[in-house]
């Protein structure tokens, strides 16, 4: 039986942690490499990085994260983050990703989608998704949520897997860093309008809310930043308290 | 002992490279090439596989000799082949992606898009599932049964002679997830992507 994943994600600026585990026993606190492999011996399923690097300039820092992490962890690993073209999910898949998320440039460039999902397969490209409420539909945003692109996020879903995306990854920005749960309304409804994976992110503050977003809002994979960082649950208790609850999840 | 990956050009191949190394170490010599004459020379070799069937058979093509030099390594020679992903897919006759497409015919079959019953499942079929060992391998050696592993593909190899399954999953269907087939031998799942589990069967490969 196929078992639903549980992704912690890192935030990573200029090559450093900047959320992170916080962990006393860590030699380096802000090393995504050696905060990944903590993950990945804990029994995260995949390792999400999100790169937040601002400046043009230190945008090849997050190359060499991706290249030492990838010798490292042989788990899933996803990039995301200022990836535009074409040519930086390649330089990103040869540097150890294993998929690349796309936000911003899939928005903005109907092409992207479709040549980087045509020339190095669906597996591989996830099409991260910022959803605002708005009345009663939500709004794709781009830029790190500071656009409003005012796009339909269930039109923009179903294009999205149209045009050859192998995932979404769907973030409520309304619950992102609240800790009150996720957007389920939304998970629900892209997840039954399309018919790839959707991965839950945005809001995670205890282990119900995880188990909520798979049995309610049927997504395939629930992402999470802080309750793991903070040392608030571990991967594993995540896991073993999903397991009690009938949901099943590699152990 | 020589072990090249064929880097044909098709898809990433950097995580099978960086599992192998890291099971290696020092004690085998990879290679990542395309070369005709390195992979003739090899004592084993690995196919690994991403995107279409149909992108991967044209990728092998294009390159000389290539599919002849393979041929001869499984068929001639009787070397050890590991193929994983669409690297299995391809010892098809025939796959179905994009457009019907001819394989490497080293294992009598077909491969066509998973029944997802009509939508109940989603795809591809992403993410750890349990791998039900059929046959005694020997690149399940140390591997439990039931030992979750990595997928990600969307179409499956349908074998016409089941003897050569080695180890199915369940999902929308029962899916052939790995077969051997005297020196031949292959993995739908992602060894290089599966944790411990799956280098442990790099390692067994490595050490056939």
């Amino acid at each position: 039986m196929l078992k639903n994943r549980i992704i912690p994600c890192l935030d990573v600026k200029n090559g450093r942690v900047v959320k992170g585990i916080n962990f006393v026993n860590l030699q380096d606190a802000g090393d995504p490499v050696e905060q990944a492999k903590i993950y990945s011996d804990g029994g995260a399923d995949e390792i999400c990085f999100l790169d937040i690097t601002a400046s043009n300039e230190n945008r090849d820092t997050i190359y060499h994260v991706v290249k030492e992490t990838s010798k490292k962890c042989f788990v899933p690993l996803t990039v995301g983050g200022g990836v535009r073209t074409v040519e930086d999910i390649n330089k990103l898949l040869n540097c150890g990703a294993d998929k690349v998320s796309i936000n911003t440039s899939a928005v903005q460039d109907k092409n992207v989608v479709l040549e980087s999902s045509k020339k190095f397969g669906s597996q591989c490209i996830v099409v991260a998704i910022d959803a605002k409420k708005n009345g009663d539909k939500w709004d794709v945003y781009t830029h790190g949520g500071r656009n409003n692109s005012g796009l339909d996020a269930l039109e923009f879903a179903k294009k999205m897997e149209d045009s050859g995306a192998g995932e979404l990854l769907v973030t409520s920005m309304d619950r992102d860093g609240t800790q009150i749960g996720y957007d389920i309304d939304l998970m629900k409804k892209i997840s039954s309008m399309v018919n790839i994976p959707l991965i839950a992110s945005g809001g995670v503050g205890n282990l119900d809310h995880l188990a909520e977003g798979i049995k309610e809002g049927n997504a395939s994979a629930v992402l999470a930043a802080s309750i793991f960082h903070y040392g608030k649950h571990s991967v594993i208790e995540a896991k073993e308290y999903l397991n009690s609850k009938g949901i099943p999840v590699r152990i | 002992m020589k072990l090249s990956i064929v880097d044909y050009k098709s898809g990433n191949i950097s995580s099978v490279i960086n599992s192998f190394k890291e099971v290696a170490q020092d004690k085998v010599n990879i290679e990542v090439t395309s070369d005709i004459k390195k992979i003739s020379l090899s004592d084993k070799v690995v196919l690994p596989g991403q995107g279409s069937f149909k992108s991967c058979v044209d990728a092998l093509n294009n390159i000389n000799g290539l599919v002849d030099t393979l041929n001869e390594f499984v068929d001639v020679k009787k070397k050890p082949l590991l193929g994983i992903c669409v690297g299995l897919q391809m010892f098809a006759d025939v796959g179905y992606e994009e457009t019907e497409t001819k394989g490497l015919g080293w294992i009598s079959g077909k491969v066509s898009k998973i029944d997802n019953q009509r939508g109940k499942y989603k795809l591809p079929h992403i993410g750890w599932n349990q791998i039900n060992i059929v046959k005694d391998s020997k690149i399940f050696k140390s591997i439990e049964n039931n030992s979750h592993m990595y997928f990600v593909h969307s179409y499956e190899f349908i074998p016409t002679d089941n003897k050569v399954i080695s180890a199915t999953t369940d999902y929308s269907t029962k899916i052939v997830c790995s077969v051997e087939k005297e020196n031949i031998f292959g993995t739908q799942f992602h060894p290089e992507k599966s944790d411990k589990t799956g280098l442990k069967l790099v390692d067994n490969f490595i050490n056939l």
